[in-house]
């Protein structure tokens, strides 16, 4: 089903852009820079930016060391010290990694928090792993009330509300740690380059559209928002990645290729999937081994849009700059209320011309979790196409049962030619 | 004459069936899976086969105007019971060898002699049970040679060991040891052997009723059937020997059997030895969506049997025990691990054993609920399969909670349910002929 593999400059480009950022926090200290934990979520790294703050994102630490494979044992000495089996497993990976000296994926040490921001309170595990992270660092912390978006939208209120907030409270804060005043012109200047990687990300996504697809926008598409969910925001690094990465696509396409996938190019497109829910970690290549093997192509998921719904036209606006900093707080897909997200998911089975949907429930995360039935039966009702459900984790290898979910994919992928052969 | 294997290898036992160009099953056969699926699937389409050969004898004999209904029945069944009984012998002659050749083992030096006495005296009470239980009018308490040979094993052993013979353990372990290699071979003689043999045990009385009878039988087992596909499905079906496009998902397979038993079913629930699916089918028998339960076993049929082994009963008298309860003592965990310790902690508290195991039944009932519910809930009508659709107290659960729940419905049951999963699969293969699709080739 798959051709050799070969690396493309795209993700060597990604991979130095980490590296680098992985050996500046590791030189932090002796450097005398700040250093700023924050969640993906909402996250404001223009502004961390603005003063010269590093950020750390703890779970993407997380979930790098679920690929790594170490979060067996961090999540048993997270339990060990009394965490219970039920804590989401990201938090207890993110601990047990603290208790065993805290390296990062590159063998650098990461270094202690000056600041814990928490710029999404929409997920209340968040505010619950920060206070531990509190009690550990007796570190200052600001966390950002971020309404939900209850009724579907964004009010000027509460628009109002969360500026208020960045403006009142954060910079001031952000000041006070760095010793630096806030420069909005060059707020400005980052956010410009913001929207500039933003409208390339939301071409690279929306290229699924295309048959077959040149993209796996869930298992390749982890790897796309990498840059633009973490710390990359607004530089020219991310800019310059996300136009290789276009260039690399728009290639693809001229050559009617397939997604590139750990074993090669992928030459058979059979089923097109759009996938809601996290992907589990631990089992990461497995898991999407799973789907290639049978010709199955994610077109479109909602994973890749818990840093943003850029494709829903959002873009990081300059002339706003603490407004759109708002709005992209409030704008992470889990804030979005259920109807919305059924919309969403039924949209993007209709725009990507998907064969079906299926949900990976993973255990940890009830902001994701809560109403993915409800979902899973609104969209076949809606949709008439083929629902499927597996349940994981994020980062317990526990909860991985690789014979269940193969079982259950091959099942569901079957159902879906079964259907098809109906017509 | 042409035709079509389904088989269906389970986490406990592996099903087949064979079935005619016209769809009809003319052939049923069932093993324990043990730990090697190839040759289960062997034994088990072995079975089929037979059965099949069985099922146009009778149609020839039934076909025949110079024999009684009341002789050709007794005819029949003498018959096969006669077969049973050879291939069971079969059995047992490997079993002997491998016991023997365990024995040349230097450890028994010293016991070899003993060990060797006691195991002649054993087989002959094997024999001697297998002569009475291989007659046609006795029910066979299980067809697996196993469980039939084990228990008899055991007896003989444990009488041995009271007259002064060996250790028990000693002679158990040789069992053990020996049953395993016996369980991954599969018979040497081929059916028209084994069906001359088995004719040579009918008694002379019977064999006069039929003076063509020897001829009948050489043309049956002659009878070329020509498999033109098999379809595998199950756990164990990515282990078989066939191309990509010959394995089905168990799912698929569960909901076209069930559609293809009870034509107007719309929700499945199949209750297994490790899984629960609960399958929403359309009028076609497709699948349209489905749940099984994930990460754990609790509330299977693996619950049930580790209750049996707690009370040391057979996991067959569970569900008539469960019957006679009249009250419900509410249970919660259907933890597969805690079956044992909830049982004993019931039984502590004072609650009577019919009580509690009429509750257990309940608990893996409201378990299944959940995921009937997950699936979409239940739609007439509801068709009940799997190795615990075969537990009268299951079922009772099962009609009183789906009704509470889902109002009046039809509850579909198939003597045979536990074949329906190789009943889909041999109808796939049947299906993928008639479209044209060749082994080898992708399904479209």
């Amino acid at each position: 089903m798959t051709t050799a593999a070969k690396k493309d400059a795209s993700q060597e480009r990604q991979k130095t852009m980490i590296a680098e950022h992985f050996e500046k926090l590791g030189h932090a200290k002796e450097n005398k820079q700040k250093v700023v934990y924050t969640f993906v979520p909402g996250n404001l790294t223009e502004l961390l930016a603005n003063f010269d703050l590093l950020p750390v994102l703890p779970e993407i630490n997380a979930l790098q060391s679920g690929m790594r494979g170490k979060t067996g044992d961090y999540i048993h000495l997270a339990e060990k010290s009394g965490h219970s089996e039920d804590v989401c497993t990201y938090v207890k990976a993110d601990i047990g990694m603290l208790k065993s000296g805290n390296i990062g994926p590159t063998g650098e040490k990461i270094p202690e928090p000056d600041l814990l921001l928490l710029s999404y309170t929409g997920c209340f595990t968040f505010l619950k792993w920060f206070e531990l992270l509190r009690e550990e660092y007796d570190c200052p912390v600001v966390m950002l009330h971020v309404p939900y978006q209850g009724d579907g939208n964004i009010t000027p209120e509460m628009r109002q509300y969360v500026a208020g907030q960045i403006r009142e409270v954060l910079i001031p804060e952000l000041e006070k740690l760095s010793g630096k005043k806030f420069d909005e012109d060059r707020l400005r200047e980052d956010l410009k380059r913001s929207a500039k990687a933003e409208d390339d990300l939301v071409w690279v996504l929306e290229s699924a559209k295309h048959k077959p697809s040149p993209i796996d926008a869930y298992f390749g598409g982890v790897y796309y928002i990498g840059p633009i969910f973490t710390s990359f925001r607004g530089t020219q690094d991310a800019v310059e990645y996300y136009e290789l990465l276009r260039g690399e696509i728009e290639e693809r396409i001229k050559l009617g290729l397939g997604p590139v996938t750990p074993d090669g190019v992928m030459n058979e497109e059979k089923y097109r999937i759009v996938v809601e829910g996290p992907p589990n970690w631990t089992s990461f290549r497995e898991f999407w081994k799973m789907f290639y093997d049978e010709g199955a192509v994610v077109v479109a998921s909602s994973y890749t849009k818990v840093g943003g719904l850029y494709d829903r036209g959002f873009r990081h606006n300059p002339d706003e700059p603490i407004e759109t900093l708002a709005d992209y707080s409030m704008g992470c897909y889990t804030n979005l209320n259920l109807p919305d997200r059924v919309n969403l998911l039924e949209n993007y089975v209709r725009d990507y011309d998907a064969d079906g949907f299926l949900i990976n429930s993973v255990k940890s995360c009830n902001s994701f979790s809560a109403g993915q039935l409800l979902i899973l039966r609104e969209l076949e009702k809606r949709t008439g196409r083929a629902g499927g459900f597996i349940e994981s984790d994020l980062v317990d290898p526990r909860y991985f049962s690789a014979a269940n979910i193969k079982n259950r994919l091959e099942s569901y992928f079957q159902m879906i030619e079964a259907k098809k052969a109906k017509g | 004459m042409d035709c079509f294997v389904g088989i269906d290898l389970g986490s406990t036992t592996t099903k087949a069936v064979v079935l005619d160009t016209a769809g009809q099953i003319i052939g049923r056969g069932i093993t324990n899976s043990r730990s090697n699926y190839d040759v289960a699937a062997q034994v088990a389409k072995q079975e089929a086969y037979t059965s099949a050969r069985f099922a146009l004898l009778s149609r020839e004999l039934n076909a025949r105007e110079n024999i009684t209904k009341e002789d050709r029945e007794m005819l029949e069944a003498a018959l096969l019971a006669a077969y049973r009984h050879e291939l069971f012998l079969g059995s047992l002659n490997r079993l002997e060898n491998h016991c023997r050749e365990d024995l040349e083992n230097l450890r028994f030096a010293n016991t070899r002699r003993e060990l060797s006495q006691a195991l002649e005296v054993i087989l002959q009470g094997i024999r001697e049970t297998a002569d009475s239980i291989f007659v046609p009018e006795s029910v066979a308490r299980s067809d697996f040679f196993r469980d039939i040979a084990g228990s008899a094993f055991i007896e003989a052993a444990s009488d041995i060991t009271r007259n002064g013979g060996p250790a028990f353990d000693s002679m158990v372990g040789m069992f053990d040891r020996n049953i395993i290699p016996v369980e991954n071979e599969t018979e040497t003689r081929g059916f028209e052997d084994l069906l001359m043999a088995a004719y040579h045990r009918l008694p002379k009385g019977l064999l006069e009723k039929d003076a063509e009878l020897a001829e009948l039988l050489k043309r049956i087992a002659t009878l070329e059937l020509n498999e033109l596909r098999t379809v595998g499905t199950g756990y164990g079906r990515v282990r078989l020997p066939f191309p990509r496009d010959c394995i089905r998902s168990e799912i698929l397979c569960h909901g076209l059997g069930a559609h293809l038993m009870f034509p107007a079913t719309a929700t499945v629930l199949d209750i297994g030895g490790q899984d629960t699916k609960a399958i929403q089918v359309d009028p076609q028998g497709v699948v349209t969506s489905f749940q099984m339960n994930d990460r754990c076993a609790a509330g299977c049929g693996r619950y049930l049997g580790y209750i049996a082994d707690e009370m040391n009963i057979g996991l067959h008298e569970l569900g008539p025990l469960a019957m006679a309860s009249k009250r419900r003592v509410k249970i919660n965990s259907t933890c597969t691990v805690f079956a044992g310790a909830e049982f004993r902690d019931r039984l502590a508290a004072g609650q009577e054993r019919v009580d509690i195991v009429n509750g257990l039944h309940r608990a893996i009932i409201l378990r299944a609920m959940s995921l009937l519910a997950r699936s979409g809930g239940i739609t007439n009508e509801f068709t009940f399969t799997g190795g615990v659709a075969k537990n009268p107290a299951a079922v009772r659960a099962l009609r009183e909670v789906a009704e509470e729940n889902y109002g009046k419905l039809i509850l579909n049951i198939a003597p045979d349910s536990i074949y329906t999963g190789a009943v889909g699969a041999g109808t796939f293969a049947m299906r993928d002929i008639v479209q044209g699709i060749k082994p080898g080739q992708e399904a479209a």
